[in-house]
Formats: structure tokens, C-alpha cells, sequence
């Protein structure tokens, strides 16, 4: 340790400004923070703040909280390859079978992401901080195993561009850069993110009879379409699986189901959100809205299949629609996003909420996307500011109306 | 009533002027640059299209249309096909309302009427305004429908507008790139805002 201090001191000069190497200032100042506490203090005049947390420890705690979903999807990946072909394994193989796959995927979104991202700091000298760990890890882990990897590369360098480094780097974007890059694809190559395109099977492998790589929210979608029974139709259709037990609800919740590399598994999420809660990186608020706002909506729309209208998606019991898709892993990562959500405390309970809401409506009445919790956040970065205003406001006009009393 | 109900939401979520069709760019891009004053020509635009559309649709039906005059009981007029004066005849409404709407936002709310400047009177070559009205001519839309349709789609360039300006009010605090400040990162947030609408796209409604 005293080693690589002493090393970095005697570089340090020829990265300060007019050094040698002036230029790549930031570039050292990224490896240097990386793993040593930042030397530099506020100047005299300014706002003081002491804390041992800075925005790179910040953002380390998120990778860490990511890290329960990224191995809990490699080790899926190997289970749901396994099962589709009806071979046995035993956990090791399938976690190692898993990394294989997923490791080239988030290597190439690192890369690609971390040279947009050096790029533009040379270019607009600003600091390089860990926030793009937290993007190249996310991207990875909303995509399906089977993509591929130079659409990672271009939905990574479209989503840091466009989404991040036009408006000046972390901190500044408007819409969450992990899901952009998922939009981006989606919208770009459907054909790679829809489908039956969650399992890895590789050209000439067999699969077991009755197969299908279908996720719960696509055969819901499939049995909404079919003419079966409103109220239990949608329960019916998932326990008609091909594997045992494959979308009952305790399995949804364990994870070990078809879909992109770490939204499976709502049990991982939680320990995530745990994480992100104790240290104070998330904000429990919007996690728990968004989980409401879908559970709420839920059991309203299972009102209107009571009684006999609608189709089979409406009757999926409230609690389904938390454990399915992506909308833990959405309401944990993606939602928390401290840039993109709202920064009123008023305004995260809608904010949150709303997501869950419009992530229960797409995923119900419309048919083009079985998935909604992707859209839902974009469309309530879109509007974050705009609750932040109408809180402020009346926030205001609250505070005027005491101080004329 | 349903049939109204679905319009609406058509209107201002799924078919949006700004998102869906790119109906009415230069006011939204050049005044959403606070929250009032967007909020303010939203209003203006919500008032000008909601009016203008069932106006222009009673001109349509018992004018313009082929066969349209025989309400008046003259032979001569029942075979009169005036459609090709559409065009005309909608700018010529759409103008007159937004004369009206001027007059009326200068007394009540001046304030509002230095901050819309130009832009008031341009509503009138707003393209969403006439689009509107030309998209009422191709549906089958009856009185009741055309109404809500007009409401819907001003409501949904009103939400439009608005979220716009909160987000560029949220943008002072960004360090855009300077060849990109201005217009140029605002076509890039438009974009980029499109995307998260896209989940309307498709709604069975």
C-alpha cells in the first residue's frame, strides 16, 4: 500500500496542470481517487462539508449492491441453459457456464462506455468518477445473454453520448443512461430483445419437449389475447408451464426464470435495495412508491376482472406483477437514480408511485410491449422535473401565505 | 361515452402533436424556456384548438362538404361541393380565434402577454392548430368527438410543453458543450423525451 503511494506521489507532478503529462490530468486523478482518499480540501472561502463519502464511494456502494443480481444472473443463465435442454448440472457448472457468457457482455460495456467516457474528459476536463461502473454494470444486466456484444458497444456509446456526456457528464443527465441504452436497442433491434431470445441455446442444441423460452409477461400477454376465463385465466396459463413450477410465485421471487441477465430474481433485488437503504444510497421512497403504485394498480385492475371485464392479464393477482419482468430490479436501480428521479422528498412518492402505475398499465393494455417497466422510468424522467416544480411551488405558496399572517 | 373517453387518451398520450406527429416545433422549442410562460402558451394553444376544431367541424358539415348545403332547402346548392376552400376557410377561423385569444390574454393577464411576445399571434400558423383541423376533416369524428379530440390534443401539447420547460429550467445546472447550448441540446432532450412517450405507442385503448 505505502508502495503504490509513494509511486503515485512521484507521478503526481507530471499530471498537475503544466506538467508533462498535464493533459491526462483527470485520467490519473480517476486511478488515483480509485483507491485512495482524495487529497484535495475546500478552499477557504465556500461551503465546508466533511464526510468520508464522496460521489466515487457513492457510487462504489451501488456496484456493490449490484453485485447480488450479477451473480445470481450468472448463475441463472447456466440454470435456464440447462433446463432448456434438459441436461442435469450441478451449481458450479451453471455458474461457470453463466460467467462465460455474461463477463464478454459487461467487459465490452465497460469498454466501449469507459472510452466514450475518457474521451470526453480529456476533451472537456472534467473528472472521471466511478458513476460509469455503476452505468456499464447496468447495462449488462437489462439486456438478454444472447445479444450481441457490438450492440452492447453501440447501445453503451449511445446511451453515455447522448444521454450523458451532451449535457456534461454525471450528474447533469436528464434520463437514466442504463435505460436509454436499453430503449435505444430495443427500438433499434427488436428482433434481439424480443422474443424468445432469454435463454442461451447455441446452434444445434436440443431442447426438451414442450419447450418454450417464453418469460411470464409474454405468456400472459399470449393468454390475454386467447379467449380464457377473466378472473383465473392468467394463473392458469403460467402454471400450465413447460418446466414444474416454473412461474409459480415462489419461484418468480427465488428468479430462476427466463429473462435479461439480472432482472430475474426479485430476491436479489431486495438484498440490493438493502444495501442501497442502510447506507443511505437509495432513497427508500421511491422503492417502496413504485412497489405500491404496482401493487395498487394491480388490485384495481383485478376489480375490473372480478367482474367479468377485460381480458386474462387484468386478473393477475396484485402480487404477481411485483415478481415478474423487471420491475424490482427497475425500482431498486433504475428508479433510485438520484440524477434522474425527483429531488423533492414529496415529489419521489409520485414519482415512484407513477412509475409503478404506468409500469402495470403497458404491461396490461398495451399489447406492442409486453414489459413496461423501461418505458415507465423514462417517461417519469421526462416529467421529474416537472413534479419538482409544481412542489416547489407550492411549497412556496405555502411559506408566503404563513409569513403575511 | 366510451368512444369519447378513448379519444381523449388517444389524443393526449398516443397520437401527441409534439411526440407522435412533430405538429407545432417552432413555439414548443422557442418558448419552453420556463415553466410560466410555457404553461401560459399551452393554455393558449388548449383554448385556440379545443374551439377551433368544432368550429371549423360545423363548417365542414354544413358547408364545405359535398352535399353539405342542402340544409337549405336549395336545389341549386345541394350539388355544391366547396371542400377545396377547406384550407382556407380553417386558417381563416383559426386567425380570427387567435385575434380573439390575443385581446383577451393583453387584458387579463398582461404580464403573460409580454413574456408570449410574438408567439401569441404566431399560434396561428402554429402547425398543430391547423393539423388538427385537417386531421378532423380525415376521421369520422361527430360533434362530440371532434370537441374532445380538439381539448385532447391541446392538453397533450400543453403536457408537452411543460415538461419541456421544467426540464430545460433543470438544465441551467448542466455544462452542455457550447456548440450544442441552445436549440441544439433542446432538439437532443426532445428526442430523448420522445423515447420515454414511445410507451404509449401501441396502448389498446
Amino acid at each position: 500500500m505505502k508502495a503504490l503511494r509513494s509511486l503515485l506521489d512521484k507521478q503526481k507532478p507530471h499530471f498537475a496542470e503544466g506538467g508533462k503529462y498535464g493533459k491526462f490530468h483527470y485520467l490519473f486523478e480517476a486511478a488515483e481517487t480509485f483507491m485512495f482518499v482524495p487529497d484535495h480540501t475546500t478552499p477557504a472561502k465556500g461551503v465546508q462539508v466533511r464526510d468520508a463519502i464522496d460521489l466515487k464511494r457513492y457510487m462504489m456502494t451501488v456496484v456493490i449492491a449490484i453485485l447480488p443480481t450479477l451473480f445470481f444472473g450468472m448463475w441463472n443463465v447456466g440454470h435456464q441453459h440447462y433446463i432448456a435442454t434438459g441436461e442435469q448440472a450441478d451449481f458450479l457448472t451453471k455458474f461457470l457456464l453463466g460467467a462465460k457468457l455474461v463477463l464478454p457482455v459487461v467487459i465490452v460495456a465497460y469498454t466501449a462506455g469507459g472510452i466514450v467516457e475518457v474521451i470526453f474528459s480529456l476533451w472537456r476536463k472534467h473528472p472521471i468518477n466511478e458513476g460509469f461502473l455503476v452505468t456499464g454494470i447496468l447495462i449488462p444486466l437489462i439486456l438478454p445473454v444472447t445479444i450481441p456484444l457490438w450492440q452492447v458497444a453501440l447501445g453503451t456509446v449511445f446511451a453515455v453520448l447522448i444521454a450523458k456526456e451532451v449535457f456534461g457528464g454525471t450528474g447533469m443527465n436528464i434520463l437514466n443512461i442504463a435505460m436509454t441504452a436499453r430503449a435505444f436497442l430495443y427500438f433499434a433491434y427488436p428482433t434481439e430483445l424480443s422474443g424468445n431470445v432469454w435463454t442461451y441455446l447455441p446452434v444445434g442444441s436440443k431442447t426438451v419437449d414442450g419447450y418454450s423460452g417464453a418469460t411470464a409477461l409474454s405468456v400472459l400477454n399470449e393468454a390475454s389475447v386467447a379467449a380464457v376465463d377473466v378472473q383465473n385465466g392468467a394463473v392458469a396459463a403460467l402454471s400450465d408451464s413447460w418446466y414444474p413450477d416454473l412461474f409459480s410465485f415462489g419461484n418468480m421471487f427465488f428468479g430462476a426464470i427466463p429473462g435479461c441477465i439480472g432482472e430475474t430474481s426479485t430476491l436479489m433485488c431486495l438484498i440490493g435495495a438493502a444495501i442501497l437503504i442502510i447506507t443511505g444510497t437509495g432513497n427508500w421512497k421511491i422503492i417502496f412508491s413504485v412497489f405500491a403504485g404496482a401493487w395498487a394498480m394491480g388490485l384495481l385492475l383485478n376489480l375490473f376482472a372480478a367482474n367479468g371485464l377485460g381480458n386474462a392479464f387484468l386478473g393477475v393477482p396484485a402480487h404477481y406483477h411485483l415478481v415478474m419482468g423487471g420491475l424490482a430490479f427497475g425500482a431498486v436501480y433504475m428508479a433510485t437514480d438520484p440524477v434522474s428521479a425527483s429531488q423533492t422528498e414529496t415529489g419521489k412518492w409520485f414519482y415512484g408511485a407513477l412509475i409503478g402505475i404506468f409500469t402495470v398499465l403497458i404491461r396490461v393494455f398495451n399489447p406492442a410491449y409486453p414489459e413496461g417497466i423501461m418505458l415507465a422510468v423514462l417517461l417519469m424522467n421526462v416529467f421529474a422535473p416537472l413534479i419538482d416544480y409544481f412542489v416547489v411551488d407550492a411549497n412556496k405558496k405555502r411559506r408566503l401565505k404563513r409569513a403575511t399572517v | 361515452m366510451e368512444g369519447l373517453i378513448s379519444i381523449g387518451i388517444r389524443s393526449i398520450f398516443i397520437d401527441n402533436m409534439i411526440f407522435a406527429y412533430f405538429l407545432g416545433m417552432c413555439s414548443y422549442l422557442a418558448v419552453s424556456k420556463n415553466v410560466k410562460t410555457a404553461f401560459g402558451l399551452g393554455m393558449a394553444v388548449v383554448f385556440v384548438l379545443g374551439l377551433t376544431i368544432p368550429l371549423n367541424w360545423l363548417l365542414l358539415h354544413y358547408v364545405l362538404n359535398p352535399g353539405a348545403l342542402s340544409w337549405t332547402g336549395i336545389p341549386a346548392l345541394a350539388s355544391v361541393d366547396l371542400s377545396f376552400l377547406s384550407f382556407i376557410v380553417f386558417i381563416a377561423v383559426i386567425a380570427a380565434f387567435v385575434q380573439l385569444t390575443e385581446m383577451a390574454v393583453e387584458k387579463f393577464t398582461p404580464a403573460l402577454y409580454g413574456a408570449l411576445g410574438i408567439f401569441l399571434p404566431l399560434i396561428a400558423v402554429n402547425c398543430s392548430i391547423l393539423g388538427g383541423a385537417l386531421f378532423m376533416q380525415g376521421r369520422p369524428y361527430n360533434l362530440a368527438e371532434a370537441s374532445v379530440f380538439g381539448f385532447g390534443s391541446g392538453i397533450g401539447w400543453l403536457l408537452a410543453i411543460v415538461a419541456l420547460a421544467a426540464i430545460r429550467e433543470k438544465l441551467k445546472y448542466s455544462n452542455v458543450p457550447k456548440p450544442l447550448r441552445g436549440l441544439g441540446i433542446t432538439f437532443i432532450i426532445v428526442g430523448l423525451m420522445s423515447l420515454g412517450f414511445l410507451s404509449f405507442m401501441g396502448f389498446a385503448v
